[in-house]
């Protein structure tokens, strides 16, 4: 079932087709990623999944109904990009006034916070001030906020900026355990290391535009280019066969590029004959960020006014 | 509604519970009182205790002129006295006759003497030497007295509103100048809180976490009922304050003055009647209470919490469109300002004529109202222009708050740059 449904979304500024129609589906229980490069209108994207902007036109369905902002927000959690907390208040009645805006009762959310403080081990920090907290403990305590009321839609725009590697893995964590539990996650970054470790399903926004859209496996298949490593000790100049050709070559290792039509096992076959030993043999899948720039790659980096 | 509630009263806990409020509400009262009985205190006891003066009276002319009274100054008529040796003989100054001209005589001083003891030594000469002439001419000084006091108080004119009640000009006057300066700092005071909220919260960046869960005017209206509601509660509690330690100051004034006061309550006619019986200051007390308080401070409230609801949108407005540099704001706030100055200057200038043209259009045009229409307030405008007046503030402030909604709605997610009039124009007539 999807949980979300984006139908021809078109959002226009004074100056820019920040969504210029978009459309796609999100299945429950995914770890989707949004990405697209700086000002490509993801922000804009979320904005009307999430019920701050209305859309110029299109429909944003939501868990089968037409999105109604009002009430669908509280099984919404969103973690903005621009994120930040009241500086003055104190920590635990924050994350009590968050989770009570979103229709929790205030003893339900106390349970909830102590419950999740005792996971983050931020037990202590109950009555300091969000001025005192270090940026990476800001940013743990908004993903807290962000998940708290159990949300079935999960938003997180670049959730890991400001955390060192132990604290971006504890949040990791988390998110793979939220999502098993049937919440859905979207993810909106352009580090494609992590988008490649954690989503299953991906939408590659530029310029307004939808340019991509597939699991993150059937993106790869789409993407590769019939590259494959071979690992044998052997000298470049002997190896020449018109159904490869050489890439690059290591040492230890060749990288060879398949032509059209060309079996692995014709490749094999000829090392082979060749009396050469071959200690690996494997396919090379493009790596997103390798996709990410060859896409994004020759439009213009910085986005243009345009008149509209 | 739940959710409106909620920043409510997250905006009003966070604010009463600041040392500021605390200390701003309840020692301002105290200040004001301690400034008052500090300014009474020292006005009274800034003359220096009695001064012994030496004189040298050598044609004996004033000796039997000046008679020492209760005054500050006491003249010794001592012949032995000089300027070497008064100060030895206990003296204060010594006042001796200058040779070169005969009007005009010195006084010595170890230190420089106060001008208040040179001019009360100089009236004490010039009216002995009045009386002086006054007798020889054959006019008696007791006789001259009494005629003097008996024509400047002979006699006398009260203004009467038509229930028969005494109208004092000046207090109407006081009342209206204090209440209409008091909504006028409360609504910059005020105003500005609400900017700063939503300039904190923009530049804290939790606008848009807030916006994920409530509506931009929820966030919004939540913000300026929290702050009203501070507002309100410091305006009352000084109410309080103040009318608790102007009960304990009548404690110390003479009885006798409370009970022309009763007397005075009790008949009005009397006030006119027996003028030179009653002190001013009991006709004083008087007059304040006769004032329609319940009245009065029911407007101010009104007034208070309309023109805050009426420019606190705004505020807010301005708010939203800025960035960290409070710079823009003040440039953004200056139009918002000048009505509000406006207002004031109105007021200021045509309190004497409470009802004139200027008077009666700024109380019914909502930007100046609040402050115009409380300096008219103890002169009991008529029933219509009052409910004229609150109504058009009434719709003032929906319409502000719906423009500011719209402006606040899309301002508070915009970082990096400032908006121009010309953009917000634009939000306000967007759907």
């Amino acid at each position: 079932m999807n949980i979300l449904e984006l139908q021809n979304l078109k959002k226009y500024f004074a100056t820019q087709k920040a969504v210029d129609d978009i459309s796609f589906n999100i299945a429950q229980g995914d770890i989707f990623g949004l990405l697209g490069p700086n000002g490509a209108g993801k922000t804009t994207l979320l904005r009307m999944i999430t019920g701050i902007f209305y859309p110029d036109s299109g429909e944003v369905v939501f868990n089968g109904r037409k999105f109604d902002p009002i009430n669908d927000t509280a099984y919404i959690g969103y973690m903005p990009e621009e994120r930040g907390l009241y500086k003055k208040m104190k920590i635990g009645e924050q994350a009590v006034y968050l989770a009570q805006l979103k229709g929790l009762s205030k003893a339900e959310a106390m349970t909830k916070i102590k419950a999740w403080f005792v996971k983050f081990e931020m037990e202590s920090w109950w009555n300091k001030k969000v001025e005192d907290l270090s940026k990476g403990m800001s940013q743990k305590l908004q993903f807290v906020t962000t998940v708290l009321h159990e949300p079935k839609l999960i938003i997180l725009d670049e959730p890991f900026s400001g955390l060192d590697p132990v604290n971006a893995n504890l949040i990791k964590d988390e998110i793979f355990k939220l999502a098993q539990n049937g919440s859905t996650i979207i993810f909106s970054t352009h580090r494609m290391e992590q988008v490649e470790e954690i989503c299953n399903h991906i939408v590659l926004v530029n310029k307004g535009k939808k340019i991509l859209d597939g699991t993150v496996k059937q993106v790869k298949q789409d993407f590769k280019e019939n590259m494959y490593r071979i690992g044998a000790s052997i000298a470049a100049e002997d190896i020449q066969h018109p159904a490869f050709e050489v890439i690059k070559h290591n040492p230890e290792e060749l990288l060879l590029k398949l032509s059209a039509g060309t079996k692995t096992n014709d490749v094999l076959q000829y090392f082979i004959s060749k009396n050469i030993t071959v200690n690996t043999f494997s396919e090379v899948l493009p790596s997103l960020n390798e996709i990410f720039i060859k896409l994004v790659e020759g439009t213009k980096t910085a986005r243009q006014f345009q008149e509209i | 509604m739940n959710k409106i509630w909620l920043i409510i009263k997250r905006e009003y806990i966070t604010r009463v519970r600041n040392k500021t409020f605390l200390l701003s509400t309840f020692l301002l009262p105290i200040v004001i009182v301690l400034f008052i009985a500090g300014s009474i205190f020292l006005s009274v006891k800034s003359e220096e205790s009695r001064k012994r003066i030496a004189f040298s009276d050598t044609s004996e002319f004033f000796k039997p002129l000046v008679k020492n009274d209760s005054s500050k100054i006491v003249f010794v008529f001592d012949a032995g006295a000089d300027t070497l040796n008064y100060t030895k003989k206990g003296f204060d100054g010594f006042v001796y006759q200058d040779d070169s001209a005969s009007h005009h005589f010195i006084l010595r001083t170890p230190k420089a003497a106060s001008m208040g003891t040179t001019s009360s030594i100089e009236n004490r000469l010039n009216e002995a030497y009045q009386n002086y002439q006054l007798e020889r001419s054959g006019i008696s000084k007791t006789y001259l007295d009494s005629l003097k006091k008996a024509s400047s108080s002979y006699f006398s004119v009260d203004n009467k509103g038509d229930d028969a009640k005494i109208v004092n000009a000046g207090l109407n006057y006081a009342v209206g100048f204090g209440s209409g300066i008091l909504i006028y700092i409360t609504m910059f005071v005020f105003g500005a809180m609400v900017m700063r909220g939503v300039m904190e919260e923009k530049t804290n960046r939790i606008a848009e976490v807030m916006v994920s869960s409530v509506k931009p005017f929820q966030l919004m209206l939540g913000k300026i009922l929290g702050i009203g509601a501070v507002g309100l509660t410091q305006l009352l509690l000084w109410i309080i304050l103040m009318s608790v330690l102007s009960v304990a100051a009548t404690a110390f004034l003479p009885s006798d003055i409370m009970s022309q006061v009763q007397q005075i309550q009790n008949n009005p006619a009397m006030a006119s009647n027996n003028t030179a019986q009653l002190s001013e200051s009991a006709k004083m007390i008087a007059n304040v209470s006769n004032l329609n308080w319940p009245m009065i401070i029911g407007c101010f409230i009104f007034y208070f919490v309309g023109g805050f609801l009426f420019y606190s949108s705004l505020f807010a407005a301005v708010g939203s469109v800025v960035n960290e540099d409070p710079q823009e704001a003040q440039s953004l706030m200056l139009p918002i300002m000048m009505p509000i100055i406006f207002g004031f200057i109105i007021l200021s200038s045509n309190l004497n004529s409470p009802d004139n043209d200027a008077m009666f259009w700024g109380s019914i045009i909502p930007f100046t109202s609040p402050i115009v229409m409380m300096g008219r307030i103890s002169t009991s405008p008529p029933f219509w222009q009052l409910a004229l007046s609150m109504v058009s503030l009434i719709g003032g402030f929906l319409f502000t708050t719906w423009m500011a909604g719209k402006i606040y709605r899309t301002g508070i997610l915009m970082y990096g740059k400032k908006a121009s009039w010309k953009e917000m124009m634009k939000w306000t007539f967007r759907k």
